[in-house]
Order: C-alpha cells, then structure tokens, then sequence
C-alpha cells in the first residue's frame, strides 16, 4: 500500500462550522438521551435563528439511544433530512461528524446539518454501559476486575510511565491545568481548585491511576452546525473554516500494548493539507478521559517527539493564559464526560475560542484550534483517532 | 511471597452468610470455545489454519488474511507481564467485595499480548506461565502464574477463586467402604482438608480398611447409604452446612447388557446408587451448598462426580451400567445448570476400568483407586470441571470429541472397547 499525496485530497473550502452548543452536565439525571439531544437540537434552531425544516442534514453520536438510531430521532424530533448519518465513535465522534457533515455540504448532498451528541446517565448507566460496550470487551476484558476504561487506560499509563520516564506529577499538571481553566467554565461540573498535592494524594482508582485522572460520567449534550460559508454570512453567524481533519481506526494493531494513537499515520497529511505547523497553533483540544491519552496527543500530533510528552508538559504553562492553551474549558476531567458528548465537547469549545465566544477565559487573539477525537476501548486500546484544524474569522 | 491462608475459626451463626456474587457471566458463543478448554485446564487461543497467526480475543474471521478456519489450540504457556494495575474500585459487584485485584497486560510467547488475572507473586515485568480455568460464573478466564513455584502459591487470593483446593475445607466422601473411597479420604487428609467425613452404609456390617481409615487424620466416618432417602436426608440435617467439597465415591458396576439378563432387578440396583443416589444427594446438599458459594475461605466449592468413561458412549460389555452412568452424567449438567450463581463447580472425572473386583476380568491399562484419588484431588486444587483418568479414558475422550458417531459405531462391534 502506498501512501497517497495529501495534495489529492480536496480542501474543505467554502465550508464552516457554527454555533457552538452546550446543554449544562448533570452528575445524574432520570432524562433519556432524546431528551438531550432535542435540548441541543432546539438550542442550534433557536440560536442559529433557523427553522427545525431548513435542517437537511443530520449527525448524531450517542450511546444510550437505545432501541432508536439516529433513524428514530427523525420522528421523534419532526425532521425530514436527506442526509442522515450516526456515527458511533465515542471520542472520536466530533472530529468525525464534523469532516462527514463538511464533505455533505460541500458536494451540495445537504445544506444544513446539525451535528448532535448527547448522553443520558441514570444512576446505573454507566455499569450497564461497561457490562455490554463491545463483544471484546465482553468476552476478554470485563471479565479481569470489571474495571472499565480505569483498568486499561492505567494499564497504558503503567506501561508509558515505566518506558519514557513520565511521572505521576507530569499528568498531574495537565489535570491542575484543566481544573484552572475550568473554574472559569460555567458548566464545568468541577467547581473548586485542584492542587497537585490533592492530585498526588487522591483516592486511587485503579493504580497508577487516581481520582483526578479519571473523569465524571455524567449526561449532557453538545451541538454545532456545519454549513456553507455564504449560509452562515446570510445567517450574520460567526463562522470557524476547517483547515484539514484526518480519521483513522486499528492504527498499529501489532503494538501490544497502545504506545500511540492513529494520528501519528496521518500527521503529515495533517498538518500539510492545513497548511500550518504545530507553532501556529493557539489551543489544543485533545480528548481527555485520562491524561496519558492527552499526552499521546502531543506527540503523536506532533508537538512535541514521541516519548517527550513529560518533557514537554513540564516546559509549558497548558492553562488559557499560557504558553500552551489546552482543553481551555476544563476538558472531561473538570466538565465532566457526557458520553458520546464528550467527543465533542472539545470541538464545541475551539469553536466558541477561536470565534471570540468564549464562556469562559478567552484564550487571548486565538485565531487557530486543533482539536483531537479518542474513542471506544473496544479491547485493550482505543480504536478511533481523529483530528481537525480550525481557523477561525480573524485566522 | 504469598502468605499462607490461615484456617479459619468456627462460623458464628448470628452472623449473616455472605451470598455468591458472580463475575461478569455473559460471552459471545465464539468465546465459548475457550471456556470449554478452560474447564479442562487448557490455556487455547485460535489459531489460523490457513496463516498460522494466533488472534485474541475470540473472532469469527481471522484478522491477518481473513480466513474462516480459526481453530482452538494448545498455546505455550510463557509470556512476560508488560503492564499491570491494581483495581481499586469496580463497578461489578464480585470484583468490588475482593478489591485490590491485580490484572495485566502479559506478551504471551505465543506471539500476542492478552488481558489477565495475574498472581501476587509476579514481579514487575517478569516472566509469567499462563493457566485458563473457569472462575466463578463458570466461564474460562486467563491467569498469569509466576514461571516457578512460589512458597503458599496455592494461597493466592485471586488464584483461590479458580481453584477448589481442599486445604481447609470440609469434605465429604459418600461410599468409604471401597478402596476408592478410602484413597480419597487419605488424598483429601493430605491434602489438608480440615475434616473429611466419609459415609459408610450398614456400620453394623464390616468391611476391608475401616481401622486405617477411621486413623486417617481428620476424618470422621458417618451413616451414609445413597440409596435411603432418610439416611441421606439425615446425613444433610447434620453436617449439610458444612460440606465444602461434595465427591461421590458410590457406584454399582455389574458386567452384561441388557439382553442376556433376567429381568430389571440388578438394572434397577444400577439407577438406586448410579442416578437415585446423586440425585437424593443433590436434593439433600445442594441447596446449602449453592447458598455458601462465597462463605469465606471455607465456602463450599466443588461436587465431584466419579463416572465411568462409558458414561459418554454405551460399552456393551458393560451396558446396563453404561446407562444407568450416561444418566448420572445427564444429570451433572443439570446440576451445573443450578448451580450456576453459586460458584461451586461440578467437576465430571471420567476414567477408565478401575482396578477392583468388580472389573477383575478386564485387561489393562487400568486405573489404580490411590491413582483415581491422586487424579481428583490434584484436579480440585486447579480448579478443573472435566477430567479424565487413565489412558483408556484419554483415549476414549479423544475418539468421542474427534466424533462420537463414529466412536458410538466402533463400541457395538465385538472389538470395539
């Protein structure tokens, strides 16, 4: 197989993503995930100042639909797309709606699409979640200490720590970071400071992992439209062009235990077909539920090398007002995991970031996003990987 | 180094029995195939027929050339443990009663990583030998044991949940009055149960070994005739709740098939103590048994059932008695079946012709009853569900998997056994 030239790939010109929407997490909620997504569904007609009709294209990512699809929605919420698609991709689901979306609207299959993720989380959710996420994960994994994504997100970070020399107190400061950022996110459902001592002494979960490594299910949703750049003028919407996005699954299944996600296949192409390097990036957002994945990220992203990831962290201030903005709302570990919504919940907040619509700290003359997806732990490392980047009006 | 696990004190009945909780029990049917390995102590992965490659976990299709021919194989044992972690808190009720629980990621010398339970006793990044037993929702899991014995290794907290060691628990054996039955009691006292009961029908009546088995250390020899409801029922009103191990020593074995008898009586004599026997002891002790699953280092945690490998397939030489073992077997599956939840085992020990009277006349190889006792007892202390002893029974084991049609046709002609 031959690596094909990132200039055969089509730019994504003429396309925007818009109006960034986030329906505020709860820890728990009795509300299934219609109920969630409708919210941002009504949330993206009302803000967008457009009608449910003019919706001809539809996205949805969530796991607690059951017994509906995306296929359900259509009645249940009255709409009559001609594009429908669900995407089933957990953290990756984001980036991947959004790259799905822009090629419908820039081949003319759709105008208009909402892109739409939401999660329930009754007050057995998530053991139920875990009991059935995958026929792997039911046959080989559950079974050893029902652990969850705990027990093999602290597998990797065992195995990362003991061959690049990170410690505990690297990731501490990303989730330190995250909670500073945070505090000025009003829907981050960690509302107070977090220390590294706290970070250090915390409960733990699942060693090396402790209670501020790991995040808070809970149910919630996120929304963005994509349409064409002259749509989106006529709507008077502050508008975010996407630069280049990349997808890619069972990257590296020959590793045996997950060192590197699918991005680093894919990053030249990445970074060529936007047409910027990693110095002109002014926030990240990487997927977060724990952060050795964050760091993985950086280097698999490339900004930083592979197994440098401690060392850089330890020479960068990720909070909004430092030299490396990251997961500038706090990310899952201080907003909380809203299922599927947490694939796009980093995709929500660069739009917000790099548009001027911050709810929290702007991250100052953010004009440039990249934003990262990580999902389903199907076995024994996560399957999906995705990235886009973004510019925003004044980029 | 594992500490050793200390025999514990006398239960305080005001206390509340703990209940069985189980591990995740749900598998794909593919992964069945593993579970049934497992149950025999045999650590298989598939493996392509057509590319060789080794895959896990279980699939339909193979994931390097896509071929349908994955077939279950015996795996070299070695690996090397890459990571690990220690599971504070779980959300599956089992695990989160038996926190801190060590599962890891091993490098298998077969070529790929898995997910396993792994031994105290291994050390960080060392060289693992892997096991699959069944744990106890009944379904195969893999366990990584140090390369090489460790002092108290059997006592390992997380290996004692896959294993029905007899080290302090309480047995009881249903027919003392054969050699066999008496092997088993010394195998079980040396294996350091803490009391071996070992029933004995007609006490009045005398029988060959009762001194030497009434000195075995720990055993007490009790009324016990499996083919008096009472005498059972009895029996199970008394020490019920304290039988951890449950093996059926008593068996009726006469030569002849069906057309060359007169009448029913000795056919009826079969079924009394090979099916109406386990069935009256499993209506006498199962319910205690399958309600002290998870009763602390002495919860109840195995039924054993010594079954003739005829059992299987009808040996006509042995016909009637063939049947009245193919309906005991019958039954141990329905004995699985509700026992499921409890967490206690019911290990089948299929062998061949045992070395006793009433199988004089048959040829060798034959099973010695110290070797049956060795073999069982041995087979509780890994955990096992199905066993076979002797090489006629291998063998014989062999041919019915290899197809049973087949082996069914060679039994019925004269040379078939």
């Amino acid at each position: 197989m031959t690596k094909r030239d990132a200039r055969v790939r089509q730019a994504y010109d003429g396309v925007v993503a818009a109006v960034p929407i986030t329906i505020p997490y709860q820890r728990y909620s009795p509300e299934p995930a219609h109920w969630w997504i409708a919210r941002a569904l009504g949330e993206l007609v009302r803000t967008a100042g457009i009608t449910p009709q003019d919706i001809d294209g539809f996205c949805v990512s969530s796991f607690t639909l059951f017994p509906d699809t995306a296929v359900g929605l259509t009645q249940h919420l009255g709409l009559t797309p001609r594009w429908l698609d669900h995407i089933p991709m957990g953290g990756a689901s984001g980036v991947v709606s959004l790259r799905r979306a822009a090629r419908a609207v820039q081949c003319g299959d759709a105008e208009m699409v909402a892109c739409v993720s939401g999660d329930a989380n009754h007050v057995d959710s998530f053991r139920r979640m875990l009991s059935s996420f995958s026929r792997f994960a039911q046959d080989a994994s559950y079974p050893y200490g029902s652990g969850g994504p705990n027990a093999s997100f602290a597998l990797m970070t065992d195995h990362y720590m003991k061959t690049t020399g990170a410690m505990r107190e690297d990731f501490g400061k990303i989730c330190v970071a995250q909670r500073d950022n945070a505090l000025s996110f009003p829907h981050a459902l960690m509302k107070k400071p977090l220390s590294l001592e706290q970070y250090i002494s915390a409960r733990p979960i699942s060693d090396p992992i402790a209670l501020f490594d790991c995040v808070m299910p809970c149910a919630g949703a996120e929304a963005f439209l994509v349409m064409s750049e002259d749509a989106a003028k006529n709507l008077d919407l502050p508008a975010v062009r996407v630069l280049s996005t990349i997808e890619r699954h069972n990257a590296f299944p020959d590793d045996p235990i997950q060192i590197r996600g699918g991005w680093e296949m894919d990053r030249d192409e990445f970074w060529a077909m936007a047409g910027i390097a990693p110095d002109d990036v002014d926030l990240l957002e990487t997927y977060d539920d724990y952060p050795v994945i964050s760091m993985m990220q950086f280097e698999d992203l490339g900004f930083c090398k592979k197994g440098e990831g401690a060392e850089f962290v330890r020479g960068h201030d990720l909070t909004n007002g430092g030299s490396f903005p990251h997961n500038t709302s706090g990310g899952q570990l201080s907003v909380g995991q809203a299922g599927a919504a947490g694939g796009y919940l980093g995709l929500v907040e660069a739009l917000r970031q790099v548009t001027g619509t911050a709810l929290g700290r702007q991250v100052e003359g953010a004009k440039t996003a990249v934003v990262s997806g990580f999902g389903m732990i199907n076995y024994d490392r996560g399957l999906c990987s995705g990235a886009a980047a973004l510019a925003g009006p004044g980029a | 180094m594992t500490e050793a696990i200390k025999r514990p004190r006398r239960k305080d009945p005001q206390k509340r029995t703990v209940l069985p909780t189980l591990p995740p029990t749900s598998r794909s049917r593919r992964a069945l195939g593993f579970s049934v390995a497992a149950a025999e102590g045999r650590f298989v992965l598939q493996k392509c027929d057509d590319c060789e490659a080794v895959t896990y976990p279980p699939r339909e299709a193979c994931p390097k050339c896509l071929s349908m021919n994955l077939e279950w194989r015996d795996m070299p044992e070695g690996g090397k443990l890459i990571a690990e972690t220690t599971i504070q808190t779980s959300t599956n009720v089992y695990f989160r009663e038996r926190t801190p629980w060590r599962v890891g990621t091993i490098a298998l010398d077969a070529g790929i990583p898995v997910l396993a339970h792994i031994h105290g006793d291994i050390a960080e990044g060392g060289r693992v030998r892997m096991i699959a037993r069944t744990d106890k929702s009944g379904q195969g899991v893999l366990m990584a044991l140090p390369e090489q014995e460790t002092e108290n290794m059997a006592d390992d907290k997380q290996l004692r949940e896959l294993t029905c060691d007899p080290k302090h628990r309480r047995a009881l054996i249903t027919d003392g009055r054969t050699q066999l039955g008496q092997a088993m009691a010394k195998a079980l006292s040396a294996a350091g149960a803490s009391t071996v009961f070992v029933g004995v029908a007609e006490t009045w009546r005398p029988f060959a070994g009762a001194d030497a088995l009434a000195a075995i250390p720990n055993v007490e020899v009790i009324a016990l005739d499996v083919t008096d409801t009472v005498s059972v029922n009895e029996l199970a009103s008394e020490i019920g709740g304290k039988v951890d191990i449950l093996i059926n020593t008593a068996e009726y074995v006469r030569a002849g098939g069906a057309m060359d008898r007169d009448g029913i009586v000795t056919a009826r004599d079969e079924m009394e103590v090979n099916y109406f026997g386990p069935l009256r002891l499993i209506q006498a002790f199962g319910p205690g048994m399958r309600f002290r699953g998870a009763d602390g280092v002495n919860s109840a945690c195995a039924w054993v059932n010594l079954l003739s490998v005829y059992a299987l397939s009808n040996w006509p030489a042995y016909g009637s008695t063939s049947a009245s073992q193919a309906a005991a077997y019958s039954l141990s599956q329905c004995l699985r079946g509700e026992f499921h939840g409890s967490g206690v085992k019911v290990l089948n020990a299929l062998f061949g012709p045992l070395e006793e009277d009433w199988r004089q006349h048959l040829p060798p190889p034959k099973v010695t009853p110290e070797g049956l006792a060795k073999a069982v007892v041995g087979a509780l202390q890994q955990g096992l569900e199905e066993l076979t002893v002797g090489a006629v029974a291998d063998d014989f084991l062999t041919r019915w998997k290899q197809d049973p049609r087949v082996l069914a046709r060679e039994l019925t002609q004269p040379e078939g056994a």
